[in-house]
C-alpha cells in the first residue's frame, strides 16, 4: 500500500487521479494510454443512446486561463461504445460517463454498460447539450433528482453525479442527488457558457456560438464549490476543474475532494501529466508527513 | 494560444480542375512539411496540410481538393478574401537521409510537394512518385521539377507517364535505387500497400494520416488511433513504420464525426 492509494465508493484506486469526461475517452485505446500514463481510474467521454455528431468545428478555441468548447457530446451510441469498453485493459477502474434526457434514456442506457464499467458519472451538467440534457437537467433540483432516482433504482455499481457550476445554489441541487442516492459528486463541469468572438470580422467563433470554459480559469470557482458542498453532503465529492499540477490537486483535497481529475490541462502538459502531479503529490506528502490521502481531505474546514 | 488568425488569400493557383492552391502571408517560424492548419471559413473549421512552406518570403500555401461542402465553399474565394487559420499543428516529416523517395497520391501530394522543396534545398536527392487518377489531376509537377528533384509520374488510367499505381511506381524506384528514407501521403490503401513494400526492402519511413479531427489541440480525442490511442493531431499526423505497426487500425478503418467505425476500401 502506497501513501496515494484510496478508496472511492468501494472502488480502489492506485492514486487519486481521473481523466475527466470529454477528454479523449471515446475509445478504448486512449483510455488504456491514460491509465498506462499514471491515471488512478479513468472517466469514458459521456455516451447517450445514439450516435450524435455533436456539432459542426469550429468545437474548441482557446481564451485566457483555459479553451471553450461545444464538442455537442459527440460519441458513437451505447451499443458501439460497448465494444470499446470491452476493450478496456482494466489496469485501472474505469468510469462510464453517460447522458440523456430523461430518467428512462439515463437508466437505459446504465443497465445496458453497468456490467462494463466500474461506476457510472450522470452528466447532467453539460453546458451546450442539445435537446434538454446535460445542464438542462442539472439545473433543475426535482429533474437532477428523478434521474438520479431513476438509475439508482436498478444500477449495481456506484452512480457519481456530475454538477454544473452555472446554479444560483449548488449545495441544493447536491443534496437532492444525494437524497436520491448518489454515491458521490463530480464537481464541476465546465463553466459558463462563454463566447469569443474574432476581432477581425465580428464573427463568433464556436459554430454554436458559446461553449463550456474549462482550464485553470475555472479554478476557484470548482475549489469553492467543492468547499460548499462538502459540509452539506455526507458522499464523497470528486473534485475536478483546472488543475494543472499538484499544487492545484492539493488545494482541491483541502477544500473536501477526495479525488481529483484532470481534463484540459492534457493540453498544455501532455500526458506526462498524471506523473508530474503524483511526483509532486507524493513528495508534499513525505515531507509534510502524511500517511495518507485522507488525512488531507477537508483540512481547510477545521 | 489556438485561436484562430486571419488572413487574407494573397494569390490562387489553379493546380488542377478539382484542386485550388490559396497562398498567404505568413510569418515562417515552426512550419515544416507534414505539419497541418485548422483552416476556419467562418462557417466550419477543417485540418488541411500545408503544400507550400517559403521562409523567405514569408508566405505559406494550402491546396485544397474540391470533393465537398467546406471544400467548394473555399473554392469559391477570390484574392482579397480571408480565412482563419490556426497552427501549425502536428508533428511533421523529419527531414533526414541522403537519398530519400518521397510517394504521394492525389491531394496527399500537398505535405510531399512542401517536403521535397525543403529536402531538395538541403541538398538531399530527393525522387517523388507522384500519382494521380489521371493526367489533369497531376499535381505541383512544375515545382518538384524546378525544386531539383526528380519526378516520376504515374496515372491510373495511363493517360500520362506510367500506366498504374503509385505504389508499382514505387516499387520499381525501390528496386532500382537505395534509398535511406520514405515518406508517403496519400489514399490509405495506397500507404498500407507502400508500407509493406518498405518493410521489404527495409527501408524507414513515415506516413501522414488522415482523421477525422475536431479541436486539433489534442483534447476532444476524435482522432485518435487505436491500439495506442495516439491522437493524430499531436502524436501524428505523420507516424514512422514502428510507430504504424502499433496501429492495428490503420489501412483497416477510420472513425466519423460521431466515432462510428468504417471500414477503408
Amino acid at each position: 500500500m502506497t501513501i496515494l492509494e484510496i478508496e472511492l465508493c468501494g472502488i480502489k484506486m492506485k492514486n487519486p487521479t481521473m481523466l475527466a469526461a470529454g477528454i479523449l475517452g471515446s475509445t478504448a485505446a486512449s483510455l488504456n494510454w491514460v491509465a498506462r500514463s499514471g491515471a488512478g481510474a479513468v472517466v469514458t467521454k459521456s455516451f447517450g443512446l445514439n450516435p450524435n455528431k455533436g456539432y459542426a468545428n469550429p468545437t474548441t478555441v482557446e481564451v485566457t486561463g483555459g479553451v471553450i468548447n461545444a464538442i455537442g457530446l459527440s460519441n458513437p451510441g451505447v451499443e458501439n461504445f460497448k465494444f470499446e469498453l470491452e476493450k478496456l485493459d482494466k489496469s485501472v477502474p474505469a468510469i462510464a460517463s453517460i447522458y440523456g434526457a430523461n430518467p428512462e434514456e439515463f437508466s437505459q442506457i446504465a443497465t445496458r454498460v453497468e456490467g462494463l464499467a466500474d461506476a457510472l458519472e450522470l452528466n447532467v451538467s453539460c453546458p451546450h447539450a442539445m435537446g434538454g440534457c446535460g445542464a438542462a437537467i442539472g439545473q433543475d433540483p426535482n429533474l437532477t433528482e428523478e434521474i438520479v432516482r431513476s438509475v439508482k433504482k436498478s444500477a449495481k455499481i456506484p452512480v457519481f453525479v456530475k454538477l454544473t457550476p452555472n446554479v444560483t445554489d449548488i449545495i441544493e441541487i447536491a443534496n437532492h442527488a444525494e437524497d436520491a442516492g448518489a454515491d458521490a459528486l463530480t464537481m464541476i463541469n465546465s463553466l459558463g457558457p462563454g463566447m469569443r468572438i474574432d476581432i477581425d470580422t465580428g464573427t463568433p467563433i464556436l459554430k454554436n456560438r458559446f461553449g463550456g470554459l474549462s482550464g485553470p480559469a475555472v479554478k476557484p470557482i470548482a475549489i469553492r464549490c467543492v468547499y460548499d458542498v462538502f459540509d452539506s453532503v455526507d458522499i464523497p465529492i470528486i473534485g475536478v476543474g483546472g488543475i494543472r499540477d499538484y499544487t492545484d490537486v492539493l488545494e482541491f483535497l483541502y477544500a473536501g475532494a477526495s479525488c481529483i481529475q484532470i481534463g484540459t490541462s492534457i493540453m498544455y502538459e501532455g500526458m506526462d501529466i498524471f506523473e508530474k502531479i503524483l511526483n509532486g503529490l507524493e513528495r508534499f506528502m513525505d515531507e509534510k508527513g502524511y500517511g495518507s490521502v485522507d488525512e488531507i481531505v477537508g483540512i481547510a474546514h477545521r | 494560444m489556438h485561436i484562430p488568425k486571419i488572413v487574407k488569400i494573397k494569390r490562387i493557383i489553379d493546380e488542377s480542375p478539382t484542386v485550388k492552391t490559396f497562398i498567404f502571408d505568413w510569418k515562417v517560424e515552426n512550419e515544416i512539411p507534414g505539419h497541418f492548419m485548422m483552416v476556419w471559413n467562418f462557417n466550419d473549421e477543417k485540418p488541411m496540410s500545408i503544400s507550400m512552406i517559403d521562409p523567405v518570403t514569408n508566405e505559406i500555401g494550402i491546396s485544397i481538393r474540391n470533393v465537398g461542402e467546406f471544400t467548394s465553399q473555399v473554392h469559391k474565394l477570390q484574392i482579397g478574401d480571408k480565412l482563419g487559420l490556426r497552427g501549425p499543428y502536428g508533428r511533421g516529416f523529419h527531414t533526414a537521409g541522403s537519398k530519400v523517395l518521397a510517394v504521394g497520391g492525389g491531394i496527399g501530394m500537398a505535405p510531399i510537394v512542401a517536403f521535397s522543396e525543403e529536402a531538395s534545398r538541403r541538398g538531399i536527392e530527393v525522387h517523388v512518385v507522384s500519382a494521380a487518377s489521371t493526367m489533369n489531376e497531376l499535381l505541383f509537377g512544375d515545382r518538384i521539377k524546378k525544386s531539383g528533384a526528380k519526378l516520376l509520374t504515374c496515372t491510373d488510367d495511363g493517360s500520362y507517364g506510367f500506366c498504374g499505381f503509385g505504389t508499382d511506381l514505387a516499387e520499381k524506384a525501390l528496386s532500382e535505387n537505395v534509398y535511406e528514407m520514405v515518406v508517403s501521403c496519400g489514399p490509405e490503401i495506397m500507404m498500407k500497400k507502400l508500407f509493406d513494400m518498405v518493410e521489404r526492402f527495409k527501408v524507414p519511413a513515415q506516413f501522414s494520416l488522415e482523421r477525422y479531427m475536431k479541436c486539433g489541440m489534442g483534447l476532444c480525442g476524435q482522432c485518435c488511433v487505436d491500439n495506442q490511442g495516439w491522437r493524430v493531431c499531436v502524436e501524428g499526423p505523420v507516424f514512422w513504420t514502428d510507430e504504424l505497426k502499433l496501429i492495428t487500425e490503420f489501412g483497416q478503418y477510420k472513425r466519423d464525426a460521431s466515432g462510428v467505425k468504417h471500414k477503408i476500401p
